[in-house]
């Protein structure tokens, strides 16, 4: 296969993350989605690794995946301190940090 | 043999990801995640980054996955209401506007001037993708990134542990919000409570004890 | 020492005791600083007769020099610089102003003792003399508009010496309006005239003159005039002389400086220093003519009827000034200078005496109160006889020499300058009725009650201190008149100046006798020089003799008319008054100027500003502009608020939109 099928692939995951950030209210599946978008740009540097024939993409992949686990701690971490203060979990309600 | 691995790959990569998306319970969300993150191993795979998909396997579906599922175990999966306050216009809109980028991403792509696009790539070396390979590039080349990124892990673990907190003598933690404050006079953020775990353990000499009430 | 440096000290020392009177003003010195600012004052007088002297010994040729002090601003085609003009016309000046300034200020250490602004007085007074020195010593327009300027100031700060008097202030803003309006003309005047020949130089002007501009050029005819609306608004001539009988609310001294010898005689120094300038434009000379005239007629018909006794001999200033104008204007500079010196003789004179009786009056000065001083006050009435005489050109006082030497030269000009002579004799009959009847009512006939007491050896002490125009309750506290009065039978001081003065009344005119000497007009000529007309104008032995007895005769008859109406019986002044009554209406209220100008300026103005700050200030200003931008900034960001909405999927949706716009933007442009 060549690699722009994997590239257009890559694409239509991220526009399919980008969509489910606008459109879901739960913060924890706003956060999935955004795994999404970060896993199509995973997918995007494998496969220009490949092009290239160096490792370098890959690398950098490993590196996004260390970073998305951090922030997926951070956010569930947000997450549970809201659940805790019973504050409704609902993005369209938490909006008083405005601007 | 491989356009067909390719193309179950993919499918099932693009079907956990509109699953993800529009799955009512986060649950079957997380796992919609998951599915997709597997599929996403066997198409690293078919571009030979094997040590990538394996930590994709391991670290994400693995590890990250199951703190999501243990998050969402704790915070209970209610199903959101399907009418939100910023209405469907605003839905339409995003739908519009995703579709929208895809379509340039893939007019970009397709049109590109990239000649290596059009292949399946260079020649690889021998070792292209293998543990060995990574390992030697991450404390030669990549030794840095490798430092910083284990520093960032520590921040985040030690950030999380920070925000999930749990602070003694919180009792009843009313529902508040600063909007409620400034809205009803009536309402006040309550006497001062102790700021740290440390504080929290002993409260300061000088300080009577925190009177609130229902402290455990 | 060189000329130069007289000139300069001439300037110092009434500066210098300016400022050291008013920094030691907190210090209760008493009369010192009236001494003080009395020999600053007779310093400069001691400088002027030194650069007289030191101008003397110089060739006819070299006798105007200029001494520069510093550039003030030469670039670019301008080149205006500190210098001061020393020729034989500044030089009179600056003898004349020096010189009765000195007396005047001998005669007010005494005269305003006890008053509590006595420093300030002193103060201003040097200040004001400084100012008029720089003015007359001026070698450029730009000295001469800052003389100019500052002797309006320091007419408005001793005119509302008084400061706590509503009428006082009144009239020192009147004065300075009128002041500024004159102002106005003389700067665009002056840079009308900078324009044709390029330089601010008195002396290079006057040589560019006829190369830039021809004769009865319209722009010279234009900075000609504008150059006499600021004469006349110094000079008080008609229309801008509304100012100067309200003028009389300053003190009795400051009427006799300012009002009458020295700041209204600014216009006159003006036209005479213009003389090539307005030799090329005829025109505006003749204007100048023709006002002097009708200010003339006007304020000697005026003064027959006025009641107020310091406000008689201002409309007296206002017609000799006439005198003066149109002299000048008519080529007859020698003639209107030496007229300047002896009106500064006599009309000092006469306000001090006016002084001298106010005083015994306690600060009355209505002439309808007063009556029969004679025996009373003296050497008072002997002063005001000597003055009167020369005011109304009786032979052999100086008055009589330098008036009927103006007319004199006015019929030499054989035109329709002859109309004007004949009105000036007309005008010198009215003066001497309007002289004789202020004397005999003040001093003649029965004693009136103040005259009374002063003959048993007290002066006289109102109960309360009044107004003497409103009549209204003052006290004798700072800003208004002190409480002692000081008459000039009682007062050292002031019987020096007076005395003085008087002795120059009289023999005053031997500088000029016609035919027998001609001193001034000798003296005058290398200022001169340029003028078409100085020499030529000559007036024949045969015409000359007969002005003269025509003259003389005019003032006789006029005391005798002055005699039979108020002198002899003071009832019989009624008789006339009622049988012209519109007439003595329309001349108590001065002609309706006063209305006249309210109607033409005041109201329109006063219009204006309430147009301006109701509907201009409220509707453009403050709704169109400063509304209008601040309301469209506050329309414009409560449309941008409504991003803000704190909706993190709206801020994300943004973020999307805006990646989605960059990347067609980057794939149309590839």
């Amino acid at each position: 296969m060549s690699l722009t099928w994997y590239l257009v692939a890559s694409a239509l995951i991220f526009c399919i993350g980008a969509g489910g950030v606008l459109v879901r209210r739960n913060p924890l599946v706003i956060l999935l989605c955004i795994e999404l978008m970060l896993n199509a740009a995973n997918l995007a540097l494998v496969a220009f690794s490949r092009a290239h024939g160096n490792m370098d993409g890959q690398m950098f992949a490993l590196i996004v995946m260390v970073v998305a686990a951090c922030e997926v701690a951070v956010g569930l971490g947000l997450i549970v301190a809201l659940f805790r203060r019973r504050l409704p979990i609902d993005v369209d309600e938490l909006r008083e940090l405005s601007g | 043999m491989a356009e067909v691995l390719f193309f179950i790959a993919a499918i099932g990569a693009v079907a956990g990801a509109v699953g993800t998306v529009s799955l009512r319970n986060p649950f079957y969300a997380v796992l919609a995640l998951v599915c997709h993150l597997l599929a996403l191993a066997a198409l690293f795979l078919l571009l030979r980054a094997e040590f990538v998909a394996a930590a994709q396997v391991v670290v994400y579906a693995g590890a990250v996955m199951v703190l999501y599922v243990f998050v969402v175990a704790y915070v209970g999966g209610v199903g959101e209401p399907l009418t939100g306050s910023t209405g469907a216009s605003l839905r339409f809109a995003s739908i519009v506007f995703a579709l929208a980028l895809f379509v340039e991403l893939t007019i970009a792509l397709v049109g590109t001037g990239l000649s290596a696009l059009e292949t399946e790539g260079a020649n690889a070396p021998a070792g292209f993708g293998t543990p060995a390979e990574v390992g030697a590039l991450f404390l030669t080349r990549f030794l840095v990134a490798f430092e910083i990124a284990s520093l960032l892990l520590l921040i985040a673990a030690v950030g999380a542990v920070i925000l999930a907190r749990r602070r003694a003598g919180l009792g009843d933690a009313r529902e508040l919000s600063v909007g409620d404050v400034m809205r009803r006079p009536d309402v006040s953020a309550g006497p001062w409570q102790p700021g740290t775990m440390i504080e929290a353990a002993a409260p300061p000499r000088n300080r009577p004890p925190s009177s609130s009430p229902g402290s455990r | 020492m060189s000329l130069q440096t007289y000139g300069w000290l001439v300037l110092a020392f009434p500066l210098a005791g300016c400022v050291l009177i008013a920094l030691t003003s907190r210090l209760a010195l008493g009369r010192l600083h009236g001494v003080i600012g009395t020999l600053a004052i007779a310093l400069s007088f001691a400088a002027s007769i030194g650069a007289f002297s030191e101008l003397r010994s110089l060739g006819a040729e070299e006798r105007q020099v200029v001494a520069v002090g510093w550039d003030y601003a030469v670039a670019g085609g301008l080149d205006a610089q500190v210098a001061i003009l020393l020729d034989p016309l500044s030089v009179l000046m600056m003898l004349v102003v020096s010189g009765v300034s000195m007396l005047i200020h001998l005669y007010s250490v005494a005269y305003m003792g006890g008053d509590h602004g006595y420093a300030r007085f002193f103060a201003y007074l040097n200040f004001f003399v400084f100012s008029m020195l720089l003015l007359v010593e001026a070698a450029n327009f730009l000295m001469l508009i800052v003389g100019w300027a500052f002797v309006g100031a320091a007419s408005y700060f001793l005119i509302s010496f008084w400061y706590r008097r509503k009428t006082a202030t009144d009239a020192g803003i009147k004065a300075f309006v009128i002041n500024v309006a004159g102002d106005v003309g003389l700067v665009l005047g002056a840079y009308f005239i900078f324009r044709g020949t390029g330089t601010l130089d008195f002396l290079r002007t006057f040589e560019e003159v006829g190369n830039a501009f021809t004769q009865n050029d319209a722009d010279l005819v234009a900075g000609c005039c504008l150059l006499l609306v600021g004469a006349f608004a110094k000079s008080a001539q008609v229309p801008l002389h509304t100012w100067l009988p309200d003028a009389m609310e300053g003190p009795t001294p400051v009427s006799a400086l300012i009002h009458a010898a020295t700041m209204v005689t600014a216009g006159v120094y003006l036209i005479a220093r213009m003389h090539p300038l307005f030799e090329h434009a005829p025109i505006a000379a003749d204007v100048g003519a023709v006002i002097g005239c009708l200010t003339l007629l006007i304020a000697a018909t005026i003064g027959l009827v006025v009641t107020d006794l310091k406000r008689v001999i201002a409309y007296s200033t206002m017609s000799q000034i006439g005198y003066m104008v149109m002299a000048v204007s008519s080529a007859a500079y020698a003639a209107g200078m030496f007229h300047l010196m002896t009106h500064a003789f006599f009309k000092a004179l006469l306000f001090m005496a006016a002084g001298s009786v106010i005083a015994a009056m306690a600060g009355i000065q209505n002439l309808d109160r007063m009556s029969g001083f004679r025996r009373a006050m003296p050497f008072t009435f002997a002063c005001m006889m000597i003055g009167g005489l020369a005011l109304s050109g009786v032979p052999p006082f100086s008055g009589f020499f330098s008036k009927d030497e103006i007319i004199a030269l006015l019929f030499a000009r054989e035109d329709w300058h002859v109309v004007l002579g004949v009105l000036g004799y007309v005008g010198s009959l009215l003066t001497a009725i309007y002289t004789f009847r202020m004397i005999f009512r003040a001093f003649f006939g029965e004693a009136n009650e103040e005259a009374r007491e002063l003959e048993h050896g007290h002066l006289y002490h109102a109960e309360h201190p009044t107004n003497p125009m409103t009549g209204e309750i003052e006290d004798t506290d700072v800003g208004f008149p002190g409480p002692e009065h000081h008459i000039a039978e009682r007062e050292l001081s002031m019987k020096l100046a007076m005395g003085a003065l008087a002795v120059l009344a009289i023999v005053g005119g031997i500088v000029q006798v016609p035919h027998v000497t001609s001193w001034l007009h000798d003296f005058l000529e290398p200022a001169f020089h340029d003028s078409a007309f100085y020499e030529e104008l000559e007036p024949s032995g045969t015409l000359t003799a007969i002005g003269l007895l025509i003259g003389a005769a005019i003032s006789l008859a006029g005391i005798f008319v002055a005699w039979r109406l108020w002198g002899h019986a003071p009832q019989r002044a009624a008789a006339p008054q009622q049988r012209f009554a519109p007439l003595h209406r329309f001349l108590v209220n001065k002609w309706y100027f006063d209305e006249a100008i309210d109607l033409l300026f005041v109201r329109p103005g006063a219009w204006t500003g309430r147009f301006a700050r109701t509907t201009f200030e409220r509707l453009v200003v403050d709704g169109a502009l400063v509304g209008g931008a601040s309301g469209s900034v506050r329309l414009a960001s409560a449309a941008v608020r409504r991003v803000q909405t704190g909706y993190l999927r709206y801020y994300a949706a943004l973020l999307l939109m805006g990646i989605t716009g960059l990347g067609a933007y980057f794939l149309i442009s590839a």
